[in-house]
């Protein structure tokens, strides 16, 4: 495992403030993929020895929580909310406009490797739906307009990634 | 009724030049509650919490005082705090703004509590899509350690608390506090049998545990600056406080908007605070606690009796907006999300929306649940599809019935009750779009319309 030492230090300053070493699990599955982009079995198996755990332990949570990866995202990770208030607000519109600029059905990674485009549920800003994230960054108010806008500076890297 | 909103938990949101770090939060007053509170006896803070009657603001309503009363403090387990930041339920972002905007006021409230009931060590479970909020957070607690509100010996006290950020990765079932808890200990978050595992006497790590909401424990540092008796003079008895309501869907104005409890009605807090519908619209529904409260239809008549006898018969537009009046017309505040549908919302496709977030969440532990709301989903799937059938809706009842109150947590019941309230409410469109799809069949059209929600 190649992790960043920065990551290592996160991690050997987290481990020991929990009551048990197993509640670590899910933090250091967010810490590793920060750092490698995605959980691979070799990840998932790094993280359950660093725990003393062992790797169906870590395999279990990876594949129960929503946000853990187990593949790399393309270069955008975008993620549309698709919950009642967003979708009251038009986010299957705005969805689907997504699609047509990437060329690129949800759920899927784009053929260039730029672009995942994904729905997700509520992210808790109901208010100003659509709701999408484009890595860590959150862009409310997305109309089809504005999607389409928003892809096409995706397409020529003007937008940060948000990671 | 007045129309001002009372803003205690939100006095500084999106207030101009107000900051969320520790000294803009310390110039507004802020950590004066946490020095008193330290120079007060732990259980007399409980006994103003008991006071206040405050409940609890993440979904189930239960007084927060009595949760922390049930705590075992017998069996000399640490004691552990939780407070609840994965604001999970559709149509809800109170606590993002309070994360974001004023994550002081919540450390405050969450020591405040943390000495009352003695706890050793606590943690916010935030959720993973939080991401700024997070670092927020953690940049907030070492502030907060550099001036001696949280880690050892706080404040020269003597008593010692740390505060841990703990994120979730996207699961809606870590709202259950119980699935919660799993979570925390490295665990899928499959929630635990009750009894024997009430957090507060079986909770985190098998120690006695007290799990609040974020905006529950900021309600505490409000109860001892007021006191117990000075709190519960807002909003009503029973109903004190107030209710932070976020409001989506059709209206002109979404957001979030403070009130005293019972202060505003539904039908002002739409129509007057959040500026009604689009012009030409008419009011059609409402879900007004998150989406797993039941749906209020715009003409039904609301009469019963409140839990003090008195009787009431309301139009949609003149419920009250507080915990018993919600509940007393068959729904619930639950987390405070309004949901808010006008006459262009198609009900089946807004239940297929719904159907779709709990197949997706539903953590798989209870049959009922696991395979029961899957199938829901299917059917209203289905139905949007073109291939709907006229005993769908008494199928998706009858579903429905069978996965509430046959499960470990109350995730059964909060995905059977949209279903329930839906068909109970509209039965007649579900009916209505297996009629329209079979004429389009016969005449030879294209049977399934375009659809916006699903």
């Amino acid at each position: 495992m190649n992790l960043k030492p920065e990551t290592i230090e996160k991690i050997d300053k987290l481990v020991p403030r929990y009551p048990t070493v197993r509640s670590a699990a899910l933090p250091l599955c967010h810490l590793v993929q920060e750092d490698q982009g995605y959980l691979s079995q070799e990840a998932m198996e790094w993280i359950a020895e660093r725990l003393d755990l062992q790797p169906i332990n870590i395999i279990e949570i990876v594949t129960f929580y929503p946000m853990l990866r187990t593949e790399p995202t393309g270069q955008y990770h975008v993620r549309v909310c698709r919950t009642l208030p967003c979708a009251l607000a038009g986010a299957y519109k705005t969805c689907k406009s997504f699609e047509k600029e990437f060329g690129c059905k949800v759920g899927h990674t784009s053929e260039d490797g730029k672009v995942t485009l994904e729905f997700v549920e509520c992210h808790a800003d109901c208010g100003k739906g659509p709701v999408v994230m484009v890595g860590e960054d959150e862009y409310t108010d997305i109309d089809p307009e504005k999607a389409a806008e928003m892809a096409a500076k995706m397409k020529s890297g003007e937008l940060p990634n948000g990671l | 009724m007045a129309l001002q909103e009372t803003r205690l938990i939100f006095k500084h949101i999106d207030e101009e030049g107000y900051t969320n770090d520790i000294d803009c939060y310390v110039k507004n007053g802020g950590y004066e509650q946490l020095k008193k509170a330290v120079t007060m006896k732990p259980e007399d803070i409980c006994a103003e919490v008991l006071t206040s009657g405050v409940r609890g603001r993440g979904g189930a309503g239960f007084p927060a005082g009595m949760k922390w009363k049930f705590l075992d403090r017998k069996s000399g387990k640490p004691i552990y705090l939780v407070c609840n930041a994965d604001e999970s339920e559709p149509g809800t972002f109170k606590d993002r703004q309070i994360i974001h905007q004023d994550p002081h006021q919540l450390i405050e409230g969450m020591m405040c509590a943390a000495f009352a009931i003695q706890a050793k060590l606590a943690f916010i479970y935030i959720r993973g899509e939080f991401f700024q909020g997070y670092k927020i957070l953690e940049r907030a607690i070492e502030e907060a350690r550099e001036k001696n509100f949280l880690g050892d010996n706080i404040l020269g006290s003597g008593y010692s608390c740390d505060i841990i950020v703990h994120r979730g990765a996207g699961a809606y079932i870590c709202g259950e506090e119980t699935g919660l808890i799993e979570s925390l200990e490295g665990f899928r978050a499959n929630p635990r049998i009750k009894p024997p595992y009430f957090p507060a006497a079986l909770g985190a790590y098998q120690c006695p545990t007290i799990v609040n909401n974020v905006e529950t424990l900021c309600d505490v540092k409000h109860i001892i600056e007021m006191g117990g008796e000075g709190f519960a003079k807002i909003g009503t008895p029973g109903n004190t406080g107030t209710r932070i309501w976020c409001v989506s869907g059709h209206v002109q104005k979404p957001g979030y908007y403070e009130f005293a409890c019972g202060d505003v009605t539904l039908g002002q807090l739409i129509n007057d605070v959040c500026g009604g519908l689009k012009p030409g619209r008419k009011l059609k529904a409402v879900i007004p606690g998150g989406s797993s409260a039941k749906i209020l239809r715009a003409d039904e008549r609301f009469t019963g009796k409140l839990k003090d006898g008195t009787e009431f018969d309301w139009g949609i537009e003149d419920i009250p907006m507080d915990f018993d009046s919600l509940a007393a017309v068959g729904s619930m505040s639950g987390s405070g999300g309004v949901i808010v549908m006008d006459d262009t919302t198609d009900m089946v496709e807004a239940l297929a929306n719904i159907n779709y977030f709990y197949a997706h969440e539903s953590c798989g532990q209870c049959t009922p649940c696991r395979e029961g709301v899957p199938w829901m989903r299917k059917v209203t799937q289905r139905m949007v599809d073109g291939e709907a059938r006229e005993e769908d809706a008494d199928l998706l009842k009858s579903i429905a019935d069978q996965i509430a109150g046959r499960t470990i947590c109350a995730f059964g019941e909060a995905a059977s009750w949209p279903v329930q309230s839906f068909i109970a409410k509209f039965k007649d469109e579900f009916v209505e779009k297996a009629k329209e799809q079979a004429a389009r069949r016969k005449e030879g059209e294209e049977v399934a319309k375009e659809t916006t929600l699903i």
